[in-house]
């Protein structure tokens, strides 16, 4: 469980970029932070591994105030993902994975050996393993940094828009890739993006945030668009544009769900609970 | 080309002479360079500060430096370690530039990167930072090493015998055929040197340059 406690970031010139926010992170759920630029959102997550230091309050794991730990072995014991991926240019693949064991002082042998293993759970194929980052498409470079991530086991996984740089089908895959990950390995994801879509797909809960880090909902994804905080939410997940609503139509074949432009959207089925 | 041929063994002499005589500036200019670039990179007081004064250096005259370094020091004038310090701050001149923009030419990102997955700033620097700033490194390392294998030559006035000799001694005596041979044997030392340096560049930095 990662607990932020009334912190607030002022930066020298005087502006705000966080605050007092206060949010419990619950342990092995994904919990996104969502808002547009200038939200604060990434430096939320980056408060969370000591890249940013809070002006005021504290960010706690499991009980234990982060401030008091070493930033480095801070940031060693948490797997952050980057938005264009954040490889190391001059590390071939396999090396890229095993940054953190070798950082940890695993052997070179054996940490290779388990960076090979976790290619195979981002569904990398070892046979590239051997490139340079530079030699890998947008969506690979992608894999290798939640690879990368992923290697040490840690329990907490910072994603920063992960998913921003790469185009849309290529975005879809990585989504999809990301949740079946999290059935496996249910680790406390703080996800970052500033696509509503994305964070109703990936959260358990969500935060919606207007400028400032100011808390403008949290909820589950259902619990916010059921149930707009106020206009600011509604705008941002786009109900007032009719975007969200779906309207029933019956066809021959059944009763299917359209959208405000008239588009079929899908089938309604009996709910099974 | 009758001369030449004569003496193909005082030629092959000098050569491994001025060799030795480059080499070791070379070495120290680089050593050097990499704590004074890092000053001037990271501290924007330093920078100015560093930029001005080794930008000074390198336009002493070699002459005047000969003069200079010799009471300042406690050397000899007429001795090898005169011409191999007059060398070495020429490279630190040309090279402390260079391993500063070489520094900055690392991508922000990368360097945050590394921070995020937990590098300490000593271990970044050694493992990221200089090894990516390599490609710019080896640019200014080649302009250090064609640069100090011709101003090697100089040593000749202050006693030191290298290709230079070549040129004072067919001066001298009136042969341009000697004098022709000094120049030949200097360019052709200092393209031999860049290409080995290029082939180890791509030798250690396997990464750089390789696109998809």
């Amino acid at each position: 469980m990662i607990e932020f406690r009334s912190v607030t970031k002022t930066y020298p010139d005087g502006t705000d970029a966080v605050a007092d926010f206060s949010l419990v992170v619950p342990a092995h759920t994904t919990t996104v932070l969502v808002g547009s630029s200038g939200s604060g959102k990434t430096t939320l997550l980056r408060m969370i591994n000591r890249m940013v230091e809070p002006t005021s309050g504290s960010i706690e794991i499991d009980g234990e105030p982060i401030a008091q730990r070493d930033p480095v072995r801070l940031r060693r014991s948490i797997g952050y993902v980057l938005q264009n991926g954040g490889l190391l240019p001059h590390h071939r693949v396999i090396d890229n994975v095993a940054t953190v064991l070798r950082l940890e002082g695993t052997p070179k042998q054996e940490a290779r050996e388990k960076a090979a293993e976790v290619l195979d759970v981002v569904g990398l194929d070892r046979s590239l393993a051997q490139r340079y980052p530079s030699q890998l498409s947008g969506g690979q470079q992608q894999r290798v940094g939640v690879a990368r991530a992923l290697a040490a086991d840690p329990n907490i996984l910072l994603m920063d828009e992960p998913f921003g740089a790469v185009d849309p089908i290529v975005r879809a895959e990585l989504q999809a890739e990301t949740l079946r990950l999290q059935q496996e390995l249910h680790k406390t994801v703080v996800f970052v993006t500033h696509d509503i879509d994305e964070a109703f797909l990936l959260g358990d809960q969500v935060v919606i945030l207007s400028t400032g880090a100011q808390v403008a909902q949290v909820g589950s994804p259902s619990e916010i668009i059921e149930n707009p905080a106020d206009d600011f939410v509604a705008s941002f997940i786009g109900t007032e544009r009719g975007a969200r609503a779906l309207r029933t139509k019956h066809t021959d074949h059944g009763t299917v769900l359209v959208d405000g432009a008239g588009r079929t959207q899908g089938r309604l089925v009996e709910s099974s609970s | 080309m009758t001369w030449v041929v004569d003496n193909l063994d005082l030629i092959g002499r000098l050569t491994v002479e001025h060799l030795r005589q480059s080499a070791l500036p070379i070495l120290l200019g680089l050593l050097l360079s990499i704590p004074l670039g890092w000053l001037a990179f990271r501290f924007r007081l330093t920078r100015g500060l560093m930029l001005t004064v080794v930008g000074l250096l390198y336009t002493i005259p070699s002459l005047a430096l000969f003069a200079l370094l010799p009471p300042l020091l406690g050397i000899s004038f007429l001795s090898e370690i005169n011409l191999v310090i007059a060398l070495t701050i020429y490279a630190v001149a040309i090279m402390t530039r260079f391993v500063a923009d070489a520094l900055a030419s690392v991508e922000p990102h990368v360097r945050q990167a590394a921070d995020a997955v937990g590098y300490g700033a000593w271990r970044r620097f050694w493992q990221v930072d200089l090894p990516l700033a390599g490609p710019v490194v080896l640019a200014g390392l080649r302009v250090t090493a064609v640069s100090t294998i011709s101003l090697c030559t100089v040593g000749i006035l202050i006693g030191i015998d290298n290709l230079g000799y070549l040129f004072t001694n067919g001066y001298q005596r009136q042969i341009v055929a000697e004098i022709l041979a000094g120049v030949v044997a200097v360019v052709v030392i200092a393209l031999v040197i860049d290409r080995l340096l290029v082939v180890l560049g791509r030798a250690l930095m396997p990464w750089a340059g390789k696109g998809a």
